[in-house]
């Protein structure tokens, strides 16, 4: 007993204040949303503490999944993610495709195109929002005006100013900004294929396209998963690029994590915490599979 | 219990692949042909095109006068550059600038120092659980920060820390932990064992392992956490946004405001200052880009 | 409970964060400011006429009361809804400002019913306000026998704003308005012949502005004012006419309405793009800006309808809880709500004061006619501006707004959705 004190204090001492801050941060108040997703919390003086709440088990998440509104973020979520992460994945991998072997200039090139991810969406929402400006002839400035120039006036659309599909638009400076980053990240995959089996296959007299197909693309699966696991929360968390661009009050581009913002800015803390649980839930179901996966990996 | 030391990253876990660990160099090239190697630069150009063209429009903007903003010259360069927006755009994010640096250098340091300790326990000195625990704390990185929201405000009115600034930093240190953890425990599974089962075997206790041992190979680690850290709290808008104002908040609310607030949408002045808020994170990376991809891909500086 | 909270408090500190509290962002940490003679004045006026107007106030409070400094506290935004957020996250962690801006009428109820502002019915007594204020207004601020905030502006939101210029190029007499609604579409379709956006509107509020100015017209005002206390159904066959009128002016408006604020659609109409524009009378501000001559280059008319109404919105400001130099508050709620503070600021700000006993004969056209308008006609609350309903239905309101402009519900649903909102808060 007393040597395995010795032994295991120490460690667990020194990660204690993480663990207590992530236990409280993260998993109480998870618990606690939830409780506060489940009350009538609808108005300033319950937010206060003036007023009684009472509990209403999933009345408010029935009423948000009946409301049309709602389902319109929903849709407008689903859409989001599924154009975000398609194209963040097709350029980040062609990118690293392109770069993965030596090149002269190489490296210059993997920094412009890694360096929007040091921008924020809120500073890149202030160009985006002007390159995405919904007029179109005469008026029209940003794309719709360079289509023009270049004479591809066909391409001109509103952009995000679209009831059904306009979220896709915003979906647009999402790539834009993350593509980099999902090209480190194959790059690294690239990277990681050992070179004898290269060499080992180049013996065989493969070709450079059989090489790819059968020898490196399948060692870069790994590095895929992640790379959409990590793409699609982002996508799920979305919020800033989205306000900064269009408005809150925007029909077009609501999303849960707007609507989020909304009810919290009249006070009605219960639906706030119950979109708060639909968006984790999402997340849950994408990355605890993901987790599980990779705790039997390390443990095996 | 320790898994991928020899075998290839197969199946390697969210860090394994990503960023900092793995290992080999770039493959021998395949001769390339003249026609594809042109093919391929072109493609790399229009990517290049891609990327650059908001910030050629956030450059341009930013140096016109207010009659230049005509939609037929939208694309065209300014009639007469002019600094004037750049002077606004400073005089009203300043302040902001100043406050985002004291949020954002305290934040990065503490929450790296937090994830070093917890990588090197976690990867170096285990203890029953330590894989479960870690899976815990992973969690946590992609935690939609909205799900705890609500109560995270009763909390911190609770702790009666002061709005703004100080409510930020806590915030930023607690939700980097997970990523700094990760990072730093794959960093430091790429590192020999021997290194360490050295200095324990000399007798030296896990502290003195750490701080002699460990800390000292964990520096490329602290690159790629540090600049990771510093961009994601630079950036951070959603914890802005409610725990701080315009008043006492960091740069992305006083941008927001200013691109928001105008009494005419002013891109001149909002494009000016979306660079300016910008640029401290853009020196970082240009300045150490070159050590955050070689991080990404070897978990070791070899520039 | 408790003992996680200390022990949370004492590891933050250990972790630094406590420490770093004491630096940071140059001692306005809400604990009270520095002495105390500061006096931060929250507000969403930021830019334009509206600064103009916070600044020729500042100027009189300078001169009544020099004992003060006054510290500008605006957040800029879109009809104050940016600026709305952040004084609510500062109300809840008890860092108030010493007193802030905020629509008279539902809009306080939320400050109310969490007790984050005071009772100012004293001050109403000291300054002598009771008198020097209409009745109507102050009846709309009493909330059962208690006054919460001091209104320092009156505005019209019902206007309509027209480019002479281009009415004339469209054959429309510049010189008499419409007599009714279906007489003001008549005259949009004649407008759009003439090839430019007949009527401009901007984003989701501006879109509501519209609607209450319709809902008024087709409704009068004891029907309309009606709709907030649940006199009159959201059903109302007159709602579902005034609604199907929405509809037809939606038709022609501008495409990128929803990326615009009111002053870019305003601007529209300055720049000869667009005909007409409803809006309320702070855009006047904006044609005086751009130096364009009432009945010559700009005109405007009430928009018409079954009697004349003056659609009423008001600033006020308030006296918040545990506000860090309530002495500071006062001083500033007595300026502003002086004869010489409201001369001042309404003169710059292109309102008309609260008070009646103001000389009024410093102010320009327009202004003469809202204050005849005010003095005369029937008084409604608008909706858009926090007078008539608290923010949580504004909010539905807008959401349902919002679904229907951007063609994603049909009016029926629309109207339903409003029903349902009503059928929420209506007390």
């Amino acid at each position: 007993m007393r040597s395995r004190v010795r032994r295991y204090g120490p460690p667990l001492l020194l990660i204690s204040p993480s663990l207590v801050l992530v236990g409280v941060f993260v998993y109480v108040l998870i618990a606690r949303n939830l409780w506060t997703s489940m009350t009538d919390n609808h108005t300033a003086a319950q937010a206060n503490g003036r007023k009684d709440v009472s509990f209403v088990f999933l009345e408010n998440y029935v009423a948000l999944f009946k409301s049309p509104q709602f389902q319109h973020s929903l849709w407008n979520l689903v859409l989001f993610t599924a154009v975000f992460l398609v194209g963040a994945m097709i350029v980040g991998f062609v990118w690293a495709w392109l770069l993965e072997r030596p090149l002269p200039g190489g490296r210059v090139f993997q920094t412009v195109y890694l360096f929007p991810m040091a921008i924020s969406f809120v500073a890149s929402g202030v160009v985006w929002r002007w390159l995405l400006n919904s007029n179109q002839g005469d008026s029209a400035t940003g794309l719709n005006r360079l289509f023009q120039m270049v004479g591809l006036d066909v391409l001109e659309n509103p952009w995000w100013n679209q009831v059904t599909f306009g979220i896709a638009a915003i979906a647009i400076p999402a790539i834009w900004q993350l593509s980099g980053y999902v090209m480190a990240l194959f790059l690294a995959g690239f990277r990681g294929v050992p070179d004898d089996l290269r060499e080992a296959a180049r013996m065989d007299g493969a070709s450079s396209l059989q090489m790819y197909r059968h020898v490196i693309f399948p060692q870069l699966t790994p590095v895929l998963m992640s790379a959409i696991v990590i793409i699609a929360h982002m996508s799920l968390k979305s919020f800033d690029l989205i306000m900064s661009i269009s408005k809150p009050a925007n029909y077009q581009t609501k999303v849960p994590a707007v609507d989020m913002y909304v009810f919290k800015s009249s006070f009605d803390y219960a639906n706030a915490a119950a979109v708060g649980t639909v968006l984790l839930a999402f997340i849950a179901i994408l990355i605890v599979p993901y987790l599980i996966q990779q705790h039997r990996e390390r443990t095996r | 219990m320790n898994t991928t030391t020899s075998a290839p990253p197969s199946a390697a876990p969210l860090g394994e692949s990503s960023p900092l660990a793995s290992r080999g160099r770039g493959a021998p090239g395949t001769r390339p042909t003249p026609v594809g190697r042109t093919l391929r630069y072109l493609v790399i150009l229009l990517g290049v095109l891609f990327v650059l063209i908001p910030v050629y429009v956030l450059v341009i903007t930013s140096f016109k006068t207010g009659g230049d903003a005509s939609p037929a010259r939208a694309w065209a360069l300014p009639h007469t550059w002019t600094f004037e927006n750049w002077q606004r755009a400073w005089t009203a994010l300043a302040p902001a600038l100043g406050r985002s640096l004291s949020l954002v250098i305290p934040s990065t340091i503490i929450s790296s120092v937090l994830g070093c300790l917890n990588g090197f326990v976690l990867s170096r000195w285990r203890f029953p659980g330590a894989d479960i625990v870690f899976t815990l704390i992973l969690f946590g990185m992609f935690l939609p920060y909205q799900a705890v929201m609500i109560p995270l405000l009763q909390l911190v009115l609770a702790t009666e820390i002061p709005n703004g600034i100080p409510s930020l930093i806590l915030l930023h240190v607690v939700f980097g932990i997970p990523i700094t953890t990760l990072i730093f425990r794959n960093y430091f599974e790429t590192i020999p064992h021997e290194l360490i089962e050295a200095a324990t075997v000399d007798g030296a206790g896990m502290l003195r392992t750490f701080s002699s041992v460990a800390l000292p190979i964990a520096i490329p680690g602290f690159v790629v956490v540090g600049i990771w850290q510093f961009t994601s709290a630079w950036n951070d808008f959603l914890f802005a946004v409610f725990f701080s104002t315009p008043r006492n908040g960091p740069v992305t609310l006083a941008l927001n405001n200013l691109a928001n607030g105008a009494l005419l949408t002013d891109y001149g002045v909002s494009m000016a200052g979306a660079l300016l808020a910008s640029l401290p994170t853009l020196v970082v990376y240009v300045l150490l880009s070159r050590y955050f991809i070689a991080g990404l891909m070897s978990g070791s500086v070899k520039g | 409970m408790l003992d996680r909270r200390r022990f949370l408090a004492l590891s933050s500190t250990a972790l630094g964060v406590g420490a770093l509290a004491a630096c940071g962002s140059g001692g306005d940490s809400g604990s009270g400011g520095d002495g105390g003679t500061d006096v931060e004045v929250f507000t969403w006026w930021a830019s334009g006429s509206e600064k103009a107007g916070l600044d020729a106030l500042v100027k009189v409070f300078g001169e009544q009361h020099s004992d003060f400094t006054f510290v500008n506290g605006a957040v800029a935004g879109g009809a104050g809804s940016a600026a709305k957020d952040m004084l609510q996250s500062r109300l809840q962690a008890s860092d108030p400002p010493d007193t802030f801006q905020a629509h008279a009428g539902a809009e306080l109820q939320d400050y109310i019913d969490a007790a984050q502002i005071e009772d100012v019915s004293g001050l109403y007594d000291e300054y002598k306000l009771t008198d020097a204020f209409p009745k109507d207004l102050v009846d709309r601020l009493t909330v059962e026998g208690k006054i919460y905030s001091i209104p320092s502006n009156i505005h019209r939101s019902n206007v309509v704003w027209a480019n002479a210029k281009v009415l004339e190029k469209a054959g429309i007499d510049t010189k008499k308005a419409p007599g009714s609604v279906d007489d003001f579409l008549a005259d949009l379709e004649k407008a759009k012949g003439a090839g430019v956006t007949a009527l401009s509107v901007g984003t989701t509020w501006c879109q509501v502005n519209l609607l209450e100015a319709i809902l008024m017209s087709e409704l009068g005002s004891e029907k309309y004012n009606g709709l907030f206390d649940g006199k009159t159904a959201w059903d109302d066959a007159a709602v579902t006419s005034s609604l199907e009128a929405f509809q037809k002016m939606m038709g022609y408006t501008n495409s990128d309405r929803d990326s615009l604020d009111w002053p870019d659609a305003t601007q529209q109409l300055i720049d000869g793009k667009a005909a007409y524009n409803v809006m309320g009378d702070w855009a006047e501000a904006a044609f005086q800006q751009a130096k364009l001559k009432d009945g010559e280059d700009y005109t405007y008319f009430p928009l018409p309808g079954k009697e004349k109404i003056f659609g009423f919105l008001a600033d006020s400001f308030t006296l918040p809880v545990g506000a860090p130099n309530a002495d500071g508050a006062k001083a500033w709620l007595d300026t502003l709500s002086s004869k010489d503070g409201q001369l001042a600021f309404n003169l710059a700000k292109g309102s008309i004061p609260a008070r009646t006993d103001v000389d009024e004969s410093q102010f320009g056209t327009y202004s003469q006619t809202a204050l005849k308008s005010f003095a005369e006609d029937a008084i409604s609350p608008s909706i858009a501006h926090g007078a008539a309903v608290p923010v949580a239905w504004l909010n539905d309101l807008s959401d349902a707004t919002s679904q229907f402009t951007t063609g994603a519900s049909d009016l029926a649903a629309y109207q339903k959705a409003l029903v349902a909102a009503a059928d929420k808060y209506a007390s």
